[in-house]
């Protein structure tokens, strides 16, 4: 699917020892600079061993450990409803869809470290605090809708944000990408049945749902990052072809194609998001942005919860990755005696 | 956290009669966990019967900086292409 910074030390120490004399020699980094860029504009894919700016570089580094640490922190709001699935069904389906999720956080910490850096520092970034994850797993999950509403809405949203990063100008992550958004849909189907499971059923299971619906709308609206008035980033990855759709545009694809979905459900569509007969699209309010930079900023009802429990899972796993370097080093050594 | 185990590139075959095929990386403490991890992530939707595993740090890879030098050899070699010849119609096919 992608691979590994595969240079050899002497190579690494030559690339870098030919970066030194690029630095002293700024002519030659525009002329790299417009040979890069050449390459994108012609659609081409950048690979691990390309030369290329560091800022692209460190920009995906950010945004692909930031995404792998949103899929791992990501099962903790759905394995909390694992022992309190309402059947055996739903059951093997909600692990099998966390079992997904464990994997593309390694497809994503995988294309990441092809950049240079290892995984066990961009898992430290995250424990320690110092790399963000998606703002909508700082919500809880409070009861069975919540779960089948995050299928529906927080999966959906993230397929929406997905499916353009297929074609993304960096190979490993377009790879990572495209087995994501291929497991990524049985996600999503999975939560609308569940819900549609539940509108077929009482009075107060429908009730679920809506609330579920209210309070999850608007957070998952958020998933598409701030508007596009204040994003910092927006041109430079424009160019760079990391990102081809602006957070607007995205989030007002997910809005068009979720508002009919939420009314088949029965849903009570909220006051603010009507139909606009002249542009064809759903108008909806303004986000509460005061709120999702508080969550960025670590003040989500979950986060020290989801931290807390990320840690945990560390630090108790930690006995068993040691018997497994002993056990690997046992097993080397009986090898070579042998 | 601790440090990293050894990263291992991973080869899968979807099936019989065709090759394997790069899909992806794994960290493990050896080998036979490296397959065990890529069984557990690259299949698990039955994508394959067969996997390879190999330490990143074996594989030597083509300088991509020096594509042309290396790969400019065949460039040249239009004849050892089947349309490089011109066959009277009338011969037909061949
Ligand atoms: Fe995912
Ligand atoms: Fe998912």
């Amino acid at each position: 699917m992608y691979t590994t910074d595969l240079r050899t030390a002497e190579e690494k120490a030559a690339a870098e020892k030919a970066g030194l004399k690029l630095a002293e020699n700024p002519e030659s980094i525009a002329e790299l600079e417009e040979i890069f860029q050449a390459r994108i504009d012609a659609d081409e894919y950048i690979e691990p061993k390309d030369w290329m700016p560091d800022g692209y570089r460190k920009t995906l580094t950010r945004q692909i450990s930031q995404h792998a640490h949103s899929e791992i922190i990501g099962m903790f709001p759905e394995g909390n409803w694992v022992t309190r699935a309402p059947t055996l069904m739903r059951k093997l389906i909600l692990i099998a869809k966390i079992q997904d999720e464990a994997g593309h956080g390694l497809y994503l910490y995988s294309a990441a470290e092809t950049l240079g850096t290892s995984r066990a520092e961009m898992v430290d970034q995250l424990l320690s605090g110092k790399a963000k994850f998606s703002t909508i797993f700082n919500y809880p999950t409070m009861n069975w809708a919540d779960i089948g509403t995050v299928g529906w809405l927080v999966d959906g949203a993230a397929i929406t944000n997905q499916i353009p990063l297929c074609r993304c100008s960096y190979g490993p992550y377009a790879r990572a990408m495209v087995r994501v958004c291929k497991e990524e849909s049985f996600h999503q189907r999975q939560g609308y049945e569940a819900l549609l499971a539940m509108a077929k059923g009482t009075d107060a299971q429908r009730k679920m749902i809506q609330d579920a619906f209210d309070r999850m709308f608007w957070p998952s609206l958020m998933m598409f990052g701030p508007p596009d008035s204040d994003s910092m980033h927006l041109s430079q990855n424009t160019i760079w072809k990391i990102k081809r759709f602006s957070n607007d545009e995205l989030r007002q694809r997910f809005v068009d194609a979720t508002i009919p979905q939420a009314q088949h459900l029965g849903i009570t569509i909220p006051e603010g998001i009507v139909f606009n007969e002249e542009t064809g699209h759903w108008d909806f309010p303004d986000l509460d942005w005061d709120e999702f930079w508080a969550v960025v900023k670590g003040d989500g009802v979950c986060s020290s919860n989801r931290m807390d429990a990320r840690r945990k899972a560390v630090d108790d796993g930690a006995w068993v990755r040691e018997a497994a370097t002993a056990y690997a080093e046992k097993q080397a050594q009986k090898s070579s005696a042998a | 956290m601790d440090n990293d185990w050894d990263l291992y590139e991973v080869f899968v075959r979807s099936k019989r009669g065709l090759s394997h095929k790069h899909c992806g990386s794994v960290h493990a403490a050896d080998s036979k966990m490296a397959i065990e991890n890529a069984r557990d992530l690259y299949t698990r939707r039955s994508e394959g019967e067969s996997i390879w595993v190999i330490r990143a740090a074996d594989i030597t890879a083509s300088d991509p900086a020096e594509g042309d030098a290396l790969f400019g050899p065949a460039a040249d070699k239009v004849y050892r292409h089947p349309t490089f010849y011109e066959i009277p119609d009338e011969v037909g096919k061949m």
